[in-house]
């Protein structure tokens, strides 16, 4: 199925969890921000939440300095 | 006649006087001169409602008159605002110490600063603190210096490790918070966590400003309606890339100036 992660179309597998797809961006879930369709979800519905069809993901992925 | 201010005091003048004839009616012996936030030389011709500052080099002036001299280099308006607003920073490394100087220098009315660190060698490279203050509470050694800045603001300080649980009881009160930590996990977890409690508030955080390279490559990325995170987005501090004063000074620069327009209505 086709999904748009920040702002890019891209092909997965149906049925793909959050954490599935993090995993393979080779993301660490811990220092991620998600937004799925425009709501942030917490981390514990990372291996719950479903991506359906079209959806549309925002990942901010944060690097350690400050 | 027009109607002026004159260090916050109104007057009035016969039209199409000077800002020469100003001074020689109310402080001649100024020799510092701003009209409207604007230092200038030039005698130029005062207009209604025309806010104008004068200042004796030297001179300790009033309390009372104190706050409002030192925001006379501020636009119009703008400290007003300010001085109504509150922020929050979390963390006081070298983003956070940078904040907090930057908004206690604009005169953000309440300001609370947190960390749960103290002050060690390594932190003078980038940080706001002192050789003296060493072994000192960051949140300490920190308020030390913003009471010597701008002693005319409420400030708390809360010397405590951010988690999850505490989120909400430490940003309750605050309009914008400002993610200023140095791990990721826990700029994730703050910034995460603070918009699905707070989503009418403001977060402004920072990712990526390790290293020296060119400041052009720091940029705003939005996330959601009031999420702003500073920064490259990559380069993160890792053995061989350091953090130092020069670039994370100008991405704290850049979250306290969002901050700022936030807090004025102009984000």
């Amino acid at each position: 199925m086709n999904i748009i992660v920040n702002g890019e179309n891209r092909e997965v597998v149906d049925s793909l969890t959050v954490k599935g797809l993090l995993e393979k961006l080779d993301i660490k879930s811990e220092n991620v921000v998600i937004e799925l369709n425009r709501e942030i979800i917490g981390k514990e519905q990372f291996e719950i939440a479903k991506i359906k069809e079209n959806d549309q993901l925002e990942i901010v992925h944060f690097v350690g300095g400050g | 006649m027009i109607n002026i201010t004159v260090n916050e005091k109104n007057f009035r003048f016969e039209k199409g006087q000077t800002l020469l004839d100003v001074k020689k009616a109310v402080k001649s012996e100024a020799d510092v001169v701003i009209i409207n936030g604007f230092q200038t030389d030039n005698n130029i011709e005062v207009n209604d409602g025309d806010s104008i500052v004068l200042i004796k080099k030297g001179e300790i002036p009033s309390r009372d008159e104190m706050e409002f001299l030192m925001a006379a280099r501020h636009t119009p308006g703008i400290h007003r605002m300010l001085k109504k607003s509150s922020a929050a920073i979390a963390g006081l490394g070298g983003l956070g110490s940078n904040i907090a100087i930057n908004l206690a220098r604009m005169g953000v009315g309440k300001l609370k600063i947190i960390d749960f660190d103290v002050v060690e060698p390594s932190n003078l490279n980038r940080q706001q603190y002192f050789i003296h203050q060493i072994g000192k509470k960051k949140v300490d050694a920190l308020h030390e210096t913003l009471h010597q800045i701008n002693p005319y603001l409420e400030y708390d300080c809360e010397n405590v490790y951010i988690t999850e649980d505490k989120v909400e009881k430490i940003f309750s009160d605050y309009q914008v918070v400002l993610e200023a930590f140095d791990k990721a996990e826990n700029k994730a977890m703050l910034i995460g966590k603070f918009m699905r409690i707070f989503p009418e508030k403001c977060i402004i955080g920072a990712s990526g400003v390790a290293g020296i390279y060119d400041t052009k490559t720091l940029g705003v990325r939005k996330l959601g309606e009031n999420a702003y995170i500073v920064g490259d987005m990559e380069n993160e501090a890792r053995p061989g890339r350091g953090l130092m004063s020069t670039r994370v000074a100008v991405a704290a620069g850049i979250q306290s100036n969002l901050a700022v327009r936030y807090l004025t209505g102009g984000l």
